[in-house]
């Protein structure tokens, strides 16, 4: 941990750190190149062509066609070097792969809420595997807040209304600060905490410890009788709704033909604003939960839906097995 | 046209703008475009010093990483304040409404602005927005962010934004009739024989910039009408709870604020593609290429303002589209700057005033526009993104450019402006004095930044205290750079040097009249005949005659 | 600066005063087409994002007034240009009469559009504390899957409001501008050879009719078919 100030860039503790880095270095020389170039220039000219006598004048050069080719062709190629390069490292960056260990964050004046997938729950803390894909699923309760890991050289706005994702790989145990960087009112300051990157041992020993809540999934299953939920959503699929049984990560087909990923925004979306988009072969009967629950309780509801993965095993009572979602 | 001598000494003209009339009415109801640009200059820097002390106080109270000086809530007031009132009432209007307003007209030899009479309203709009912005500063303060994020700004502060953006609305409408009135000026005002390639290059920068602020300015005032409606009536445009998309405000601020950086710089390169010049006695390198950069940058500009929101969940592919464009606008800055230092070269170079602030500026702008690179490159702002490496960066730019290039220009041209000349070896240093105070102010948050520090925190870890103390030191250096100034300019209003028509020698027709002019400008209109920056064939500069152009040796030593 | 005639001293000629006019007008309406975007444009995403409650806000508004204006604003329009034409030509008499018309075909506008307003505040439907949507509108949106009706449907007002007044208010000083114009026009200050002013709040109005005429469809028209 500690962001120190013996070396210039603070310590590297991501899959991104690296990448990032080495592009910072890239742009760096670049740019003193350049800084230099025009520096030495200009001291060699004033040096050289300072004014000798008070009445005279320069040599009228106008231009030169060649020189300007030159000096546009030469930093739109390395400029777009940067871009690309950039662009690599961001398009790693936007796309979590698939093997992840979920984490959902809430960000609200001025802390953070986390919740393991397991049900531990954390406040303006984060515990993570060393070596492992983590994803943060985040959402906002009030205003924009970011979720910023400065040793991890990452950074992701947390918006009201939406979820946004953020995912690494930290590299190396230790404790690294993070920030809320969206400015978010009064207490913005306050809005940081610790990641703890651990040895998978010792991650696993920290998970089973420590006061266990009811995890994500079994809060959502709770939730999605409390709503109702269950008798719509029949597992069978027979019910006015369509069975969320298997539902997550599956293609939807819709009532207007085309095919959505249900992923985590599908699924929020379903349950804020049923009507974005209706399941071919239901009607739009499902009223819209926005401002009945809570984007934890979305989030949970998320994980339950999300634990549906097998198909349920025809000894349970139909009429038992919960759903959701959907219309 | 009497020719001007080499210099002997002038007489100070028995009649000038500034004697024609007297009393506080021939002030206020003026619609002289010289005394309006004064009336600018007093409430500008009015303006500046606020900014400014809203500036001293919050490095004074980063010396400690817990805060030494105030609470939370007045430290996001602080530096709310700080950026509404530099951003919106000092650095977009400072060099076109001041320097523009007194010197387009004289440049192309124009008797004043197309509208006078709009061009007094602009004044008094800009005034009304700055009573309501500080009528805001006074009752509660504002604390959303110069940027107004919603729902922050609509919903949850509870601060006075509603005047503050007002203020900012209306201060909106003063920034459009400038350009407007500018904007047709070149186009219809230009003195006999002023074609539009013989236009100084402060003028083109001007142009380019009236684009900006007639396009750009209206879009930013809807969306601050918009937000100030959703907080005065609990309305939804922006609110996600009601329905509205907190990103789609983001959209339409960045659409004007980020051109709007554009409105800042711009003219200060232009100042600066007069400096060089004079100082080299030689012609711009590259004109046209000059002039084609500034619309370049103008039109560019507009495309590139969602990279202020690369993390802020936008679609993957527009923060690609964005970069891309992004990288596309660092060429023609740095075209503009391969082309000033090329003008140097076998030129007649001195030192004054403005020569060392056009050089601070230089090396200001390089800094500020390199470590835009950083921020343009997706994959490293991720990383820098609202940390003080931000801050650091648009400092560079938005001080370190434009606050040197108006200081330059005001310097370049005070001759003109009041007759007289200011003490020179006291200028030099003070602006030797400002590049090394705002470099020791600036340069540790780069650092800062990359280390993680984010920006907009009243305190921060114990491992950023060492740069911030540098920071806070260089502030107070910095400080007296922009003191000093104010004293000794002064002082020569009354005590300096009378100056003369044509101090530097300039080949500009501004230089041509007296100093300070006469109301209408030219006693009689002037008709051009030489190009711009053509020292060669200008014999009533009294200089002599040019170097071969063709030896291929070296023309001096 | 001081006067000579038609002539402001700064201007060589009368042709610059005109041109620098007309090209300052053409460049304020190209900013006025910027400030409107930015309305249309949050009301395309708001409108995308909530249609059941742009849908049925849309059919609270009354298609018949909103067509009869429509064509007031033609007319208006046409009168306008009549009054521009009178001016190059020079008919001194038509200049004002024409200019009469078209002040009386703009307070007829803004006359109708006070009714229209009238109704909405009889209805409870301006945005604010006392904004109140029917319960058995709330219900059948609610089947319609928007439980957030009330909220979404003020959004429709707020825009409905914000863009038609904004609109009134261009309006209202266009009639004030036709007043003034038409005092001068009384003086007999135009001619053939000066009748920049005319000419000039001819654009104007011009502009603010067509404003209107992406505003009625956008708000009256677009929606109709969902009732």
């Amino acid at each position: 941990m500690q962001l120190q100030n013996s070396s210039i860039l603070p310590e590297q503790a991501s899959n991104f750190a690296g990448g990032v880095d080495a592009l910072t270095l890239y742009i760096l020389g670049t740019s003193l190149f350049f800084a230099l170039l025009v520096v030495v220039l200009v001291v060699i000219f004033s040096l050289k062509y300072r004014r000798k006598k008070q009445t005279e004048i320069g040599v009228p050069v106008h231009g030169s066609v060649p020189l300007e080719i030159v000096w546009t062709l030469i930093p739109l190629v390395l400029a777009m070097v940067m871009f690309a390069w950039g662009a690599v490292i961001y398009m790693d960056f936007r796309r979590a792969p698939s093997d992840t260990l979920d984490v959902y964050v809430i960000g609200k004046q001025w802390m953070w809420k986390l919740q393991h997938t397991d049900g531990r729950r954390e406040i303006n803390e984060l515990h993570v595997p060393v070596g492992r894909n983590v994803k943060l699923i985040m959402a906002s309760e009030d205003v924009i807040h970011d979720f910023s890991i400065p040793n991890f050289r990452i950074k992701m706005d947390v918006v009201p209304g939406r979820y946004t994702t953020l995912w690494f790989r930290a590299t190396k145990t230790g404790r690294y600060h993070f920030y809320c960087s969206q400015y978010c009112g009064t207490s913005h300051a306050l809005m940081t905490g610790w990641v703890t990157v651990m040895e998978p041992a010792e991650y696993a020993a920290w998970l089973s410890g420590g006061a266990q809540d009811a995890n994500p999934a079994g809060a959502g299953e709770k939730l999605f009788t409390q709503y109702s939920c269950n008798t719509c959503h029949l597992p069978t699929g027979k019910g006015r709704g369509p069975s969320l049984v298997g539902l997550y990560g599956s293609k939807v087909k819709l009532a207007d033909g085309t095919t959505v990923q249900a992923d985590d925004a599908y699924v929020r979306e379903s349950i804020l604003s049923p009507k974005a988009k209706i399941v071919a072969g239901y009607q739009p009967l499902m009223p819209s939960f926005q401002g009945l629950v809570t984007e934890e309780q979305v989030l949970s509801l998320t994980a339950y839906i999300k634990s549906l993965q097998a198909p349920a095993p025809a000894s349970e009572a139909p009429a038992e097995a919960p759903h959701m979602g959907k219309k | 046209m009497s020719a001007t001598e080499s210099r002997p000494a002038e007489q100070f003209p028995e009649k000038h703008y500034l004697n024609a009339d007297y009393g506080i009415r021939s002030w206020l109801l003026t619609t002289d475009h010289k005394r309006i640009a004064l009336l600018y200059l007093v409430s500008v820097t009015f303006f500046f010093f606020i900014g400014g002390i809203f500036a001293g106080m919050i490095r004074l109270h980063l010396l400690t990483p817990k805060g030494a000086l105030v609470s939370p809530e007045v430290y996001n007031r602080l530096f709310t304040m700080h950026g509404v009132a530099m951003i919106f009432f000092f650095l977009i209007p400072a060099i076109p409404a001041v320097l523009g307003n007194f010197f387009m007209p004289l440049m192309i030899g124009a008797k004043d602005l197309a509208f006078p009479k709009i061009n007094l309203l602009s004044w008094y709009l800009y005034m009304i927005g700055g009573g309501l912005a500080l009528f805001s500063f006074m009752s509660g303060g504002l604390d959303t962010g110069w940027t107004f994020y919603t729902p922050l700004s609509s919903v949850y502060s509870n601060s006075a934004v509603a005047p503050a953006v007002l203020g900012i609305f209306i201060n909106g409408f003063s920034s459009i009739l400038t350009g407007l009135n500018f904007l047709v000026t070149v186009h219809t005002m230009r003195a006999p024989g002023m074609t539009w390639f013989r236009l100084p290059m402060f003028v083109w920068a001007n142009y380019a910039t009236s684009i900006i602020m007639i396009l750009g300015t209206p879009v930013v005032a809807t969306t601050l009408a918009l937000a100030g409606m959703e907080r005065l009536f609990h309305l939804g445009f922006f609110n996600p709870q009601l329905g509205g998309d907190p990103v789609l405000f983001q959209h339409l601020f960045w659409f004007y604020s980020h051109p709007a950086v554009y409105i800042m710089i711009l003219p200060a390169m232009g100042v600066i593609s007069e400096i060089i010049p004079t100082f080299s006695r030689k012609p711009l390198f590259g004109y046209k290429v000059m002039a084609a950069a500034s619309l370049a940058i103008a039109v560019i500009g507009f495309l590139v303002w969602a990279h202020h929101m690369f993390v802020a969940g936008q679609s993957t592919y527009a923060a690609l589209a964005f970069s891309f464009l992004t990288m596309l606008v660092a060429v023609p800055s740095a075209i503009k700057t391969f082309n000033w230092t090329a003008t140097m070269y076998r030129g007649s170079i001195s030192f004054e005033t403005p020569m060392i602030y056009a050089f601070g500026f230089l090396g200001l702008f390089l800094v500020g526009g390199l470590t835009g690179l950083f921020l343009g490159t997706l994959g490293v702002d991720i990383h820098v993104h609202d940390t003080y490496f931000i801050v650091a960066h648009f400092h560079y730019i938005m001080v370190g450019g434009a606050v040197m290039g108006y200081m330059g220009g005001l310097h370049y041209w005070w001759p003109k402006i009041s007759g007289r000349m200011y003490p020179d070896t006291l200028a030099r240093f003070s602006a030797v004095v400002l590049f090394i105070g705002f470099n020791l102010t600036f340069f540790p948050q780069f650092l800062m930044g990359y280390a993680g520090m984010p920006r907009r925190y009243h305190s921060y870890p114990p491992e950023f205290q060492v740069l911030n103390i540098l920071s806070t030191a260089g502030a107070t250096v910095l400080a007296v750079g922009y003191i000093l100034p104010i004293i000794y300019l002064l002082w020569s209003l009354r005590y300096g040097p009378v100056a003369g028509r044509n101090p530097w020698p300039s080949t500009g027709l501004e230089w041509q009249t007296d100093s300070p002019p006469p109301t209408e400008n030219f006693h009689v209109t002037p008709t051009v005949t030489w190009e711009a920056y053509d020292f060669e064939n200008r014999p009533d500069l009294g200089l002599d005659k040019p170097l071969k152009t063709d030896d291929s040796g070296r023309g001096h030593d | 600066m001081h006067r000579t005639g038609e002539l402001y001293g700064h201007f060589e000629t009368l042709e610059q005063q005109r041109e620098s006019a007309s090209l300052g007008m053409w460049i304020f309406l190209i900013t006025e087409v910027m400030f409107f975007g930015g309305i249309f444009l949050a009301y395309t995403v708001n409108r995308h994002a909530n249609p059941v409650a742009f849908a049925m806000g849309s059919n609270t508004l009354d298609l018949k007034l909103g067509a009869f204006n429509t064509g007031v604003l033609l007319a208006s329009s046409f009168t306008m240009a009549m009054a521009v034409w009178a001016g190059h030509t020079g008919k001194q008499k038509l200049i004002t009469l024409f200019l009469i018309l078209t002040l009386l075909l703009g307070g007829i506008f803004l006359g109708v559009k006070t009714v229209e307003y009238a109704a909405k505040f009889e209805h409870h439907l301006v945005p604010g504390s006392s904004f109140h949507i029917p319960a058995e509108d709330v219900s059948a949106a609610a089947a319609k899957a928007d439980p957030d009706f009330a909220a979404h449907a003020q959004l429709f007002f707020s825009l409905y409001f914000g863009m038609t007044g904004l609109h009134a208010l261009h309006m209202v000083v266009g009639a004030g501008l036709l007043i003034w114009l038409i005092r001068q026009s009384m003086q007999g200050r135009f001619t053939a050879k000066y009748n920049t002013p005319v000419e000039m709040v001819g654009l104007y109005w011009h502009f603010v009719d067509i404003v209107w005429i992406y505003l009625f469809p956008l708000l009256y028209l677009i929606d109709r078919r969902h009732k």
